[in-house]
């Protein structure tokens, strides 16, 4: 079954990380995929300026209430939680950090896995703290599909080693292999 | 733990509705047109915190426990501001706005869902160094009793400072921060003369009507925790509220453009979210 959503949440390292699998997606990719990437609340829109550049699908940040496209990437903004609405929409919130960071990995993938049941693959990546850990088990109970990157391969390996002891996940992969995956559920 | 097969999911989903339909009926806050993600996560952190087993069983003691709604009614109000909280927007209105409201003799502001006041408080000082505070106005709202309360002391962790300090700065302050507070022992105790003008009240957004008649109307991060039927229906709230002429600022990432009330208001600066409420419209 072709998942409806693609939730990714990645911290230090995670720029790099995000570009080595976006970089193989061709633009039949259409799944739309939402990432939390760790930022300072100061930062400017470089990330999605940047990417949007090199991808082959669109990447941008995420508008409130904005409707989710498919074959489109959408980055949290800076010092702002971002949560998934069922009717595909987002919603944002200045509610207070949560891991210590804000927007947190943890609400993106809660309001995900509420919002989409086992239609959502979630995903962690390198970094060097615990968000996302709780997130992705909340994905696997309400049936979704979770992947961490393998702690091995990642540059820092806090964030990926956590989520892996939090919950039973279903795929531990290198960042190549997690490409080819999605690549493959995008063709069901 | 099993996973939560669909039939459970769709269980889940009428419990929130009936909680919120609950609260409503008993209480009168109506959480009904919120952002769903937000309250939906709000009630089953609750839920797994007070250590209930479904929502139904909660709102038997939401019903029946002030004390837990009120912990409920905590959970579902978003209290986390801090002084000039986007100090571009700050820095815009000042060299922007400022200029116009220079040129009334009288200026009414309502600041509505002031939380726990650093934004009101933030407006106070720029008003000050304007030159213009003791012509001003200024109702500050919020629904929520506890924070208006805290609203109305005026009293901030001293831990906050080094941030509201450096917003400050970006904000174009030309004075020192901290001019406007004393440092006592953990805490940062702002002016009393920046509150001579505000007013601080009891109002709610969703089921209250118009509060005043505003040369500017101040709502930033409110707007975001309610779906879009509610937005549209606050937005015309504020159109009936601002005098035309008159400003409207709200939140970083909220825009007006996609509401129902958009035509009736010029886009002053995209970037900071101020609105100008036209003078004449005309369909």
């Amino acid at each position: 079954m072709k998942p409806r959503i693609i939730v990714i949440g990645s911290s230090a390292g995670g720029l790099q990380a995000l570009k080595i699998i976006f970089s193989l997606f061709k633009n039949d990719f259409s799944i739309p995929i939402i990432v939390v990437q760790h930022i300072s609340p100061h930062s400017d829109n470089y990330i999605t300026t940047y990417l949007d550049k090199i991808c082959k699908i669109k990447v941008k940040e995420a508008n409130e209430k904005e409707i989710i496209e498919d074959g489109t990437i959408y980055f949290a903004p800076p010092n702002f939680h971002l949560l998934l609405e069922e009717n595909f929409t987002f919603s944002l919130s200045t509610e207070e950090r949560v891991n210590f960071a804000r927007p947190s990995i943890d609400v993106l993938f809660e309001t995900a896995a509420f919002a989409y049941g086992n239609n959502v693959v979630g995903i962690i990546l390198t970094g060097a703290n615990f968000d996302g850990a709780a997130g992705l088990k909340t994905i696997k109970k309400y049936g979704g599909t979770t992947i961490v990157q393998d702690p091995k391969t990642a540059e820092v390996d806090t964030m990926p080693s956590s989520a892996i002891r939090e919950s039973k996940v279903d795929h531990i992969l290198s960042l190549e292999e997690i490409a080819k995956l999605l690549i493959s559920l995008n063709k069901e | 733990m099993n996973n939560l097969d669909i039939k459970n999911q769709a269980t889940i989903n009428i419990e929130v509705i009936l909680l919120l339909e609950a609260i409503f009926q008993k209480y009168g806050y109506d959480f009904r047109d919120y952002s769903k993600a937000h309250i939906k996560r709000r009630i089953l952190h609750r839920m797994s915190t007070s250590r209930f087993s479904t929502i139904s069983e909660m709102q038997h003691k939401v019903l029946n426990d002030e004390a837990f709604f009120e912990q409920i009614l905590k959970d579902f109000s978003i209290n986390v501001t801090e002084m000039f909280r986007d100090p571009s927007f700050y820095l815009k209105f000042r060299e922007d706005i400022i200029p116009i409201l220079k040129t009334y003799p009288f200026i009414k502001i309502w600041h509505a869902g002031c939380s726990t006041g650093e934004e009101v408080y933030s407006m106070a000082i720029i008003l000050k160094e304007e030159g213009i505070y003791d012509r001003c106005q200024i109702y500050a709202t919020d629904f929520n009793q506890v924070v208006i309360q805290k609203a109305k002391e005026g009293i901030y962790p001293i831990n906050k400072v080094k941030e509201f300090t450096y917003n400050y700065q970006k904000a174009g302050g030309i004075n020192s921060f901290s001019d406007y507070y004393t440092a006592k022992y953990e805490s940062a105790i702002l002016n009393t003369d920046l509150k001579k003008n505000i007013v601080f009240a009891d109002h709610n957004l969703v089921t209250d009507k118009v509060f005043a008649e505003v040369h500017l109307l101040v709502c930033r991060n409110v707007l975001i925790y309610f779906n879009k039927q509610l937005q549209d229906k606050v937005i015309r709230l504020f159109n009936e509220s601002i005098i035309p002429g008159g400003y409207l600022c709200l939140g970083s990432k909220e825009s007006l453009r996609f509401s129902d009330s958009f035509h009736h208001f010029d886009t002053i600066d995209d970037d900071e979210k101020i609105y100008k409420r036209k003078l004449h419209f005309k369909r």
